[in-house]
């Protein structure tokens, strides 16, 4: 099974140097396409392989950068940001790859710059990967040193400059138009679309915004074409994946495993399945924002289509798993508390509705709850829904309560019927 | 005042900004990194010398999960209360660090070695639970490994 993504990666996350990462066949595809490629060349590749953001929504890659001015009149400053915070829980993957193969990153940030032809480009760090921010300050270095990075990239007439922005901590620096008037010192609010950042982005200029991963994919796809990056995977979406698993799991961790691989296969073969005496009782496939998904759902092929068609989506990839002697109505008590605490405040349905959902949710957990409090959460999960709030927080934040108050819903009864926790 | 150090360092910032105000978190960075954290006083400070004004200043500050705009103890615990962490242990490592510290999060001890506060998602859940003290990380927590941790912070 092929892992371009991790070869480098060893157990111990030590991260690989400009030299392990080259003698791996790395900075090839950079040399390749800046001699022989043109930015729409490269633009080109990435469209045909069917590369699709893994940031959580899955958009094409290729065709976001399409919509990006290029040529004689677009302006001269554009810039590329890679969107390294990483706050979602239950979501850890790109710091492996910060970590342990930071030049992956950068190789694959050189080739997404030269294909919009950005001269500027931020990596933005949440404030909690320290040794990400070591092993990435450490890799520009070292590219610098061969100018891989810098005024006139090995003579292609291509200038890059590349810095390291750590953010002072808060999940909506994640939201992309939140991360942008974040780096430009201000709150992150998200901002009005259109116009979308790839016309008018970071201080007003055309700006892509890329997940980690979805950046170290473009050098495997460069070298090796989209062919071979298409049957990479066991369904339609290209490529492979990295998915994890959290929870009382008894090997917790990140495997980069075919796109479409089976969450069965991951949670009992990877993960090693359920604790002793547990069972599994649902699981989130890829974060706190996504919908639940029962037993029922394990021999589903996780890329992105076929887990929207289960009534989920396959967002960041790294599930968390729901035992069943953990009481979902807790869970979601839990996660809507950091939903209410990291929304932004900027439209009252989020920031009003958020908190009270959370409010119910630890009434009903203290067996304090009525009834009339499902119906309240049910209206909740329809007015925050896609469409009615500014940004995603808001129907991400909906996605994991109206799957629990479908799936689950005899365990919220019976929290209201027994005035108790029944897993207490 | 602002010292001399302070301002180097915020000057370093803004050599690779475009605008002053982009630079502002950072300075705000600077600014706690070398007094714990932002007083009124440091923020009125900070404002002058950015051209902001202190309440457009204290609305960048108030909004980040990591500026601090309270005092807090020489070792600042951030105990990781999202998802993951909660489903493998948060409820118990709180309690006993009430036991141990006598502090529920959001409080500093009364020898003002340390202060409790929870914070989203580490980014290490499949190493939950997690805390974070000063800059470093620590996973897989069980009440002797926090009572070990704790010790080599004085
Ligand atoms: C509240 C919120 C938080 C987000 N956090 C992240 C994040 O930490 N990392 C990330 O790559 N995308 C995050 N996203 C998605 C980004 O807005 C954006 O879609 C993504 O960075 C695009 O990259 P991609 O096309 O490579 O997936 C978040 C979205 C929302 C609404
Ligand atoms: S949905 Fe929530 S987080 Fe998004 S803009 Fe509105 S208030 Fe802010
Ligand atoms: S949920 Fe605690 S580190 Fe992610």
């Amino acid at each position: 099974m092929e892992k371009p993504l991790t070869q480098n990666i060893g157990a111990d996350l030590k991260p690989a140097s400009l030299a392990d990462y080259e003698e791996s066949g790395g900075y090839k595809a950079m040399k390749k396409a800046l001699k022989e490629m043109t930015p729409e060349d490269v633009q080109k590749q990435v469209k045909d392989s069917n590369l699709r953001g893994r940031g959580g929504a899955g958009f094409s890659t290729g065709m976001k950068w399409g919509f990006v001015p290029m040529g004689e009149n677009a302006p001269k400053q554009k810039y590329l940001v890679a969107n390294a915070d990483e706050m979602e829980p239950g979501t850890f993957k790109d710091r492996y790859i910060m970590e342990g193969d930071p030049h992956e990153l950068l190789e694959g940030m050189i080739l997404a710059a030269y294909a919009i032809e950005a001269p500027t480009a931020y990596i933005f760090l949440r404030w909690a990967y320290k040794k990400s921010e070591e092993a990435l300050r450490n890799a520009i270095k070292e590219a610098h040193n061969k100018n891989y990075l810098g005024k006139n990239i090995l003579g292609s007439g291509f200038d890059l400059e590349l810095y390291v922005h750590v953010s002072a901590g808060r999940y909506m620096c994640g939201e992309e138009t939140g991360l942008l008037n974040s780096l430009e010192g201000k709150r992150a609010n998200p901002r009005a679309k259109p116009p979308f950042p790839q016309a008018c982005g970071l201080w007003g200029k055309p700006t892509i915004v890329q997940n980690v991963e979805t950046l170290a994919n473009v050098p495997h796809i460069i070298a090796h074409g989209a062919e071979w990056y298409k049957n990479l995977s066991k369904t339609d979406d290209g490529g492979t994946k990295l998915y994890g698993v959290s929870g009382r799991v008894k090997n917790p961790g990140m495997w980069e495993l075919p796109m479409g691989t089976s969450a069965r296969e991951i949670i009992y073969e990877h993960a090693g399945g359920m604790h002793d005496g547990l069972d599994l009782k649902g699981f989130l496939p890829g974060g706190a924002s996504t919908d639940f998904l029962t037993p029922d759902h394990l021999d589903i092929p996780l890329d992105f289509d076929s887990v929207t068609k289960a009534g989920s989506r396959m967002g960041t990839g790294t599930m968390i798993i729901l035992d069943d002697r953990t009481c979902p109505v807790a869970m979601m008590a839990n996660l809507e508390h950091f939903f209410a605490q990291e929304s932004c405040g900027w439209c009252t349905p989020c920031r009003e509705g958020l908190s009270w959902c959370a409010k119910i949710l630890k009434a009903i957990e203290a067996g304090q709850g009525q009834m009339e409090d499902l119906d309240i959460l049910k209206q909740h999960c329809e007015q925050l829904g896609p469409g009615n709030t500014f940004c995603a927080l808001a129907p991400g934040a909906v996605e994991p309560l109206q799957s629990a108050l479908k799936y689950f819903r005899e365990d919220f009864e019976r929290h209201i019927k027994e005035g108790k926790c029944p897993y207490k | 005042m602002l010292s001399e150090a302070e301002m180097r360092e915020i000057e370093e910032e803004l050599s690779h900004s475009p605008s002053k105000q982009a630079a502002c978190i950072e300075a705000l960075k600077v600014i706690q990194r070398n007094r714990g954290w932002v007083s009124d006083e440091s923020l009125a400070e900070l404002a002058e010398f950015m051209k902001m004004s202190p309440a457009e200043l204290d609305s960048v500050a108030t909004f980040y999960n990591l500026i601090f705009r309270r005092e807090v103890g020489r070792h600042v615990i951030l105990i990781c209360d999202s998802v993951s962490c909660w489903i493998t242990g948060y409820d118990n490592l709180v309690a006993h660090f009430k036991n141990k510290l006598g502090i529920e999060p959001g409080q500093t001890t009364s020898d003002g070695r340390f202060t409790l506060l929870t914070i989203p998602c580490l980014g290490v859940c499949e190493h939950a639970p997690a805390m974070v003290v000063d800059r470093q990380t620590f996973w897989e927590l069980t009440e002797d490994k926090i009572d070990k941790i704790l010790e080599d912070f004085k």
